[in-house]
């Protein structure tokens, strides 16, 4: 049996009286890849959130790596919606990329050379070589995702978290993301929030339908011999 | 003519008052500006009054007792409105007013005319007492070295602050240390410009920075440059024309960010066909 990098028994998340999640019974092992799909309010982003430790759950049990969420910040990649940004923000892809090794510093400690390497690599995986220096306002929406999965990346982590990565890009950038995602899944484990049922099907290993309650879809009901 | 001026003392520490101030201005505007909190470091200065009051009716320095309310007043304003169910701008708007009224009693209590107690209200760059400036320097140095050892950390909670939670930052704390250096930029500004304009003084050269800049360092070089300029600018025009020096460095910056803006509306207009 793999080891279980998640797992949640009976996870039940009340938010400003509402239940957000009911409980749910979930278990990802290293190197699953599983796609979260659902209706928008479904809780898709919460289950995110409690995995990464940044909303609280009210009851059942979570696990990450083993322990609390949140206990182990250095082994998770996380990447949030696009549209959250201040596109204005002065920073460059670079700078952006090197937030991703935040988890592995101290406090005052500088970013050195280790970092700035992994740095690189990550934005050749991602493509974006040629856009290094350039401030994100200026990127197009599947170019900034595409240097968010990067940060992410960046951090060296073994478990990554995709929040809708594709929502309004156009169909052709999706695939490029796409094609991104399925070069990690060979040696990361990956959640992944999204919309895109059609587009999905050859990627995952797992699908699960969440509506305040989650329906596990094991194997695969798209292409079953995969 | 810059001789002719400069040969007062009183003109020559006004002008270390403005390069000095513009350091830690510049630095700290540009958080102030890319994390969105104007309101918030408005909050922090006028609440400060209360601490020029209680300083002048114990009669110290009044910096000394602007120092720790206004770093009281920072703290204070970010956990209510981190932690307590209280909308941030109520607990800004709460503090704003009780630090005014604090000042008020004090000074009404102290017996006798408050004559320059109007300076840090409006700034009087041109009574820049030298001790003043000392500490000035101080807190300058203080700012360059938090922000230069935690700048990872800053930047961070600036542009993502769920990220940096995820990370593992304690971002409540940096951002409260944050509020904190803010306060003292106040402090740091409120000889020159005084509480009520500290805010143009914070935000302007960083806003107008923004426009060009890639990087936060470079931003707040940018900043503290632009700083610098409309700070030197505003006082050699109030010496020529013999107005408040405060007032004049905050229209000079106002000026700039007009015609800032407006260079930018133009060329917009000019370079994308169809839109004028």
């Amino acid at each position: 049996m793999r080891t279980a990098i998640i797992e949640c028994d009976c996870l039940s998340v009340d938010l400003g009286g509402v239940r957000v999640l009911d409980g749910l019974t979930l278990s990802v092992g290293e190197g699953d890849f599983l796609a979260l799909v659902g209706p928008n309010g479904g809780g898709k982003t919460t289950l995110l959130r409690v995995i990464l430790g940044l909303e609280r759950f009210s009851a059942g049990s979570a696990r990450v790596f083993g322990e609390l969420p949140g206990c182990s910040p250095g082994r998770i990649g996380y990447v949030p919606q696009r549209l959250f940004f201040d596109r204005e923000f002065p920073i460059s892809v670079r700078d952006l990329v090197l937030m991703g090794r935040l988890s592995k510093k101290k406090l005052f400690q500088h970013y050195n050379r280790l970092d700035k390497e992994r740095v690189d690599e990550a934005i050749c995986l991602a493509g974006l070589e040629r856009l290094i220096e350039r401030r994100i306002g200026d990127l197009s929406g599947g170019e900034l995702q595409r240097a968010l999965i990067a940060r992410a990346l960046a951090g060296e982590p073994e478990l990554l978290l995709l929040d809708e990565p594709t929502a309004s890009i156009d169909p052709q950038m999706k695939t490029t993301i796409y094609d991104l995602i399925e070069k990690l899944k060979e040696r990361l484990t990956i959640v992944l929030v999204t919309h895109d049922t059609a587009l999905i099907g050859r990627y995952v290993t797992k699908v699960a339908t969440l509506n305040v309650t989650l329906e596990l879809h094991e194997p695969n009901p798209v292409f079953p011999n995969h | 003519m810059f001789q002719e001026i400069f040969a007062f003392e009183f003109m020559r520490n006004a002008l270390l008052a403005a390069l000095l101030s513009s350091v830690a201005c510049g630095i700290i505007g540009t958080y102030v500006v890319v994390k969105k909190i104007g309101f918030i470091s408005g909050g922090i200065a006028h609440t400060a009054f209360g601490g020029v009051g209680v300083g002048y009716y114990l009669g110290i320095n009044p910096l000394l007792g602007v120092i720790p309310f206004s770093l009281a007043a920072a703290v204070a304003i970010g956990l209510l409105s981190k932690k307590a169910k209280v909308a941030e701008d109520t607990a800004i708007g709460t503090f704003w007013a009780l630090g005014m009224a604090v000042g008020v009693i004090c000074i009404g209590l102290k017996p006798g005319y408050a004559p320059d107690l109007f300076s840090y209200l409006f700034g009087n760059i041109l009574t820049v007492p030298t001790v003043d400036l000392w500490m000035i320097m101080l807190l300058d140095l203080l700012i360059l070295a938090i922000v230069w050892l935690l700048s990872k950390e800053f930047l961070a909670i600036s542009f993502d602050e769920e990220y940096a939670a995820v990370s593992g930052l304690k971002t409540t704390a940096l951002y409260l240390l944050m509020l904190c250096l803010i306060a003292l930029t106040v402090v740091v500004m409120m000889r020159v410009v005084g509480i009520v304009m500290v805010i143009a003084l914070l935000t302007i050269p960083a806003a107008i920075a923004r426009m060009v800049s890639r990087s936060l360092p470079g931003m707040m070089l940018r900043a503290v440059l632009l700083s610098a300029f409309f700070s030197i600018c505003g006082l050699w025009l109030s010496f020529l024309l013999d107005v408040a020096s405060g007032a004049t460095i905050i229209l000079v910056a106002g000026f700039c960010f007009l015609l800032a803006h407006a260079w930018r509306l133009f060329r917009l207009s000019t370079s994308v066909p169809g839109l004028s």
